[in-house]
Order: C-alpha cells, then structure tokens, then sequence
C-alpha cells in the first residue's frame, strides 16, 4: 500500500501540476492486478502540458480504479514495441500478468500516432491492441481511450478513464460549475457566479448539464450546452425549482418545484416545455433519480413523518417506500445495472452514504465520514462520487462499491462539492 | 477540431497497412480505429477534444440600497428574521406581533412585495434542505395572508441551506442559520 501511494504520488508530481483537482488514493482493492507498462518508444516526443508520458498516465489511470497495480519497469534495450515479441517468462519472473508495449511515432503532417499492444503473460497470449492518430493536445484524451482500452480487456467491464465530471467550487464568495476529466485535470468552468450553484446533473449524452443556480436570488433550474456559454432557464416558477433529473433517454427532465406549494415533482421537456405535475402530496417530494430503464423514479419525501426513499412509476402513480431503516434517508441515485440503491443515511448524527441491494433489500455504510452530501455513480458502477467535510474543508471522496477503495480529491483554497459523474463517450 | 476528421481519416488510411504489417502475433492483432468508435478497421483517427465554454456571472455588482423607512429600529417592521427549531417550519407565537406587523404593513401599501427567504443549517441534503427552507418560508407567507396581505404580494422561496448567515459548525451557527426573512424591494 505504501508502494502505491508513493509511486502515485511520484506520477501526480509529474503529471498534475496543470490538475486543479488534486487526488489522493486512500485504499485499494485486496486484488490488484499486476501489470508492466513498458514506457513507449519514442514518447519523450509527445509530452502533456505538464510533461507526463502516455504511459504514466494510462499506469496512474489504471492504479487510481484500485483494481491494478503498476510494476515499475527497468530500462529496456532495445525499447520495445508494440512489434517486439515478447519474453513471457521474463515478466512473469517479473510478478507481471499483463504487459503492454508501443511506440510512438511523429507523421510528416506534424502530428503523432500511438500504437500499443496488450499481453497476457500467465496465458502467453496477446490480447490486442490498438492505434490513434493525435495531435499535441490529445495526449491525456488518448491515454486515458488507452487505460480504458486495457480495463475492459482485464476486468470485463468499461473504463471510466475517458468520460468527465461537474462538481462547484466555492472560493470565497465566488461559485464555480466545473468540468474536470476523471483524473480531475483539465478543469473547465461552466459558470461563474457570486451565487450558489447546486445539482449539476448530465444528460445522458454527456453534452449537456443541468443545474440550479441561485443567480437571480433564488433557486431556479437551468440547462447548458458544454459547448455553447449560453444559459437556458428551464424551470422558473413561483417559489423554489429545483433537483433536476435527465430520463436515460435524455428527452425528460423531472424536477421538484414548490409553484403549487409544497415541494413536489414535475416532469417536463429539457426545454422546460410540456410540464405535468407526478406527485400530489401534501409533503415534501423532492430529489426525483431515474432508474437506468427509465420505468420508476426514485424520490425523497417526508410523508411518513420523516425523509425517507420512494419510488413510484415515471409515469405517476402510487408510491412504495424504500428505505426503512432510520429516520433520515435522501438523495437517492440508482446504480446504472438498477440492482442497487446509493444515498445517504443519517447514522447516530452523522451522514453517510450507504448502498441498498435492491434484490436482497441488504444495506452496506460505505464512508465513515460525518457530513456526506450528494452520491453520483460512476457509469460502469464501479465507484460513487460524493461530496464530504474533511477538517471543515469540502472534498469528493471516490469511493469504490465495496467500500475499500477510497480517492480523494480537493482543490488548494476552495470547498469543492457537488459531484456529478458524466456518461461512458460513445 | 472537426475538420481535421476528415483529413485523418484519409491520412490514416496509409497507417493501416503499416500496422497489419507489424502485426505478427495473432489472432489478437493491432485494431486500427477510431477511440470513439466500436467499429474495428475503421482507420485511426483523431481524438475529439471537447472544449468547454463557460459564463461570468461575478462581474456585477448589486447596487447598493437606499435608506428604507422600514429599516428603522424602533418600529417592529425592523424584525425581519424567523427562527426555528431543528427539522422544524412551524412558526413560533414569539413571532406573532412581528409577523402582524408586516401584515399590516403590506395591507396599506398595496403596492409593495415581499420576498420570504427560507434557510436551513448546513446538515443533510442540500435538495431536501431546499425543500424545507421553503416550507418555512411558505409558513410565513400563509401567516401573512391570513393576515390580509395579498397572494401576488407575497413570493415564498428557499435558498436550502445554501446562504448561510454563520459559517460555522457549531449549534449556535445552526440555530441562527434555520431562519426565515422576510425582504422588500431594494433588499434583495
């Protein structure tokens, strides 16, 4: 473990001192897979702006997921490429089960190619490889569709090296929705404002977010392009608008508003067109979370004399309760297979996120911390995304579904909250 | 960004003959292909870099207010605050001759509006916080229009727990932070 933290921070001096997000890896998995990444030949060409190599950044992508381990490789001679053949038994005495080897080579239109090939040195058996044509500024975006590329060769399951995440921070006065890479570099502001901003929410097809934004004095829902810096008010109603949630097919967006009362939940179109009210209590409905097949909505309500979990119909209907233990659970968000239930659950005065098997109905504490705020599900449903309070600073806290990996990321001088974890790029 | 796609997939064309000639270890050979895409062989191509383009709201500053006969001291209408217990919107009789005072107030200035602003302390979530500073905020406001204020004077929102008027995290700073106010014109 020591290994780890110390070789991780090594990669972070090299490649995050552009990374407004800072991670810190706090846990691993019991297993972790072994894996030799041969530094490619001819990389000290082709360098990140803050001058790491590919191979750097695709090791520490694989070693942050907690299911790798990267081997420290010595100099070869000659370096190999992803045409060399390879000694198995030489990194097998290594302790490696995987290894991969590539090159990269400058084109004469001034840009690059990578190539890289994948081994499986326990079968002796080549699992494949890949090629890209990039430029100078596709470094990191090519080494995490590399890192993603090894994941799903060796676990099975999609990578989340490539996709995106929002979260605000809060620097003095000042509120920022930001974009940020998984690795949290590369960070984007979104908005700007002197007023909160809270529930950034993605569409499913990651091009555009959903917020609330207090810019005008008061909570009022917005919808923005990533693209385009131009905002659009999509929930404006008397009294408070709020908890926006896209459908999986990105074609309605479910809200809590308080326009006819008490806070209640409405779908509408995501150009605020076509509302229809799904709730009629006389309580509080709010936090509406799709599930992945889009047939229910979650929600939170304090129908039953406190806040608990329910779900009903994405159509409307009657609503079951879903949470039963303790007299405080909210925020829930649904795993994208929809067999479990993430949200946070008020624990002998603390808050903690805890993860609902919705089959077995068996509930697991997944954080020890006191103040967790807002889960968010990576897309492969791997990890959890949360906000909490360390030494009365606010940080994410990535924390895998079994509990035992645990990243942290934080930003120098400012509260960072209010995670979202974008889509799987198609 | 986009019209260098086009290019390289024309350029990348030549780059896959090279690759299947490097290719000496089946079955599990280089894939040429688009990081987007799924499609094998379908040439190397260009990774996408989004850019993201964001809006400056902090460069203007609100006016400051002018002076307000309501802000005198001496007058009930001074009292702007509501407190409230833990996970609590009822509205205390504490309150009362205040909350009769704006009554009155809105009553003979038939013009005038009222902003009530629900707050809650910085525990749980910060959704469901927005929900109950509204339903403190809209405890008052019912209060008022019972009171003869009108429905189109009076507008009830929350700001959840997201406008904290103490910073702190201790029981005193909650108490003063589950809080309605209530704010005219120019105030807000």
């Amino acid at each position: 473990m020591r290994h780890l933290i110390a070789a991780f921070a090594l990669l972070l001096a090299a490649c995050g001192a552009h990374a407004q997000l800072s991670i810190e890896i706090t846990g691993a998995g019991a297993q972790r897979i072994p894996i030799a990444i041969a530094p490619l030949a001819g990389e000290g060409a082709l360098l990140d702006g803050s001058r790491s190599t590919i191979s750097a950044i695709v090791r520490a992508d694989l070693e942050r997921s907690g299911l790798f381990r990267g081997l420290e490789v010595p100099r070869l001679v000659p370096q190999p490429t992803e045409a060399s053949a390879v000694n198995y038994a030489e990194w097998r005495s290594r302790l490696a089960d995987a290894v991969v080897f590539g090159s990269v080579s400058a084109r004469p239109d001034g840009r690059f190619e990578v190539r890289f090939r994948l081994y499986d040195a326990v079968k002796q058996a080549a699992l494949g490889g890949v090629a890209y044509t990039l430029s100078r500024d596709q470094v990191r975006a090519t080494a995490h569709r590399i890192a993603d590329y090894i994941y799903e060769k060796l676990t099975g399951e999609k990578g989340v090296f490539s996709t995106r995440i929002a979260y605000v921070v809060k620097r003095g006065a000042r509120f920022e929705l930001q974009i940020a890479d998984a690795d949290g570099a590369n960070e984007q502001a979104m908005l700007v404002s002197n007023e909160p901003i809270i529930s950034p929410a993605w569409s499913p097809d990651g091009k555009r977010l959903a917020y609330v934004s207090f810019q005008n004095k008061k909570p009022i829902v917005y919808v923005q392009d990533i693209e385009v810096p131009k905002q659009r008010i999509v929930a404006n109603f008397k009294g408070s608008n709020s908890a926006p949630a896209w459908s999986p097919d990105g074609r309605r967006l479910a809200v809590a508003l308080t326009r006819d009362g008490t806070s209640q939940i409405y779908l509408m179109n995501p150009d605020g067109s076509d509302l229809r009210r799904l709730t009629s209590s006389f309580a509080i409905d709010t936090e509406p979370f799709f599930s992945p097949d889009g047939r229910w909505i979650y929600f939170t309500s304090d129908r039953g004399g406190s806040p608990q979990v329910y779900r009903m119909p994405s159509s409307g209907g009657e609503a079951q309760r879903v949470t039963f233990e303790g007299s405080y659970n909210v925020s829930p968000r649904v795993s994208p297979d929809g067999k479990s239930l993430a949200y946070i659950t008020r624990n002998s005065g603390r808050f903690q996120v805890a993860l609902l098997d919705l089959v077995t109905r068996q509930s697991l504490v997944l954080t020890d911390s006191d103040l967790d705020e807002s889960p968010s599900f990576a897309p492969n449903g791997r990890q959890i995304l949360l906000a909490s309070i360390v030494a009365g600073r606010g940080v994410l806290t990535a924390v895998s579904s079994d509990g035992r990996v645990k990243q942290r990321l934080s930003v120098a001088a400012g509260d960072v909250r209010e995670p979202s974890w974008g889509p799987l790029i198609p | 960004m986009r019209f260098l796609w086009t290019t390289l997939i024309a350029l990348a064309l030549g780059a896959c003959a090279t690759t299947q000639t490097t290719d000496t270890q089946p079955p599990a050979g280089v894939e040429d292909r688009a990081p987007g895409s799924s499609q094998p062989g379908a040439g190397t191509q260009s990774v996408p870099a989004k850019p993201v383009t964001g809006v400056d709201l902090t460069g203007s500053k609100p006016a400051a207010g002018a002076a307000n006969p309501l802000t005198d001291p001496s007058s009930l209408l001074s009292t702007r605050s509501i407190y409230y217990e833990f996970d609590k919107y009822d509205v205390k009789d504490d309150y009362r001759p205040v909350i009769d005072a704006h009554a009155r107030y809105l009553r003979e200035h038939g013009g005038t509006k009222m902003l009530i602003q629900g707050n809650t302390d910085e525990r749980g979530s910060r959704e469901y916080n927005i929900a109950l500073g509204q339903r403190r905020a809209e405890s008052v406001k019912r209060m008022l229009l019972l009171l003869g204020a009108r429905e189109e004077q009076v507008e009830a929102v929350s700001l959840g727990e997201e406008k904290p008027k103490e910073t702190g995290h201790s029981e005193e700073a909650w108490a003063r932070n589950r809080r309605s106010d209530m704010l005219y014109p120019g105030e807000y």
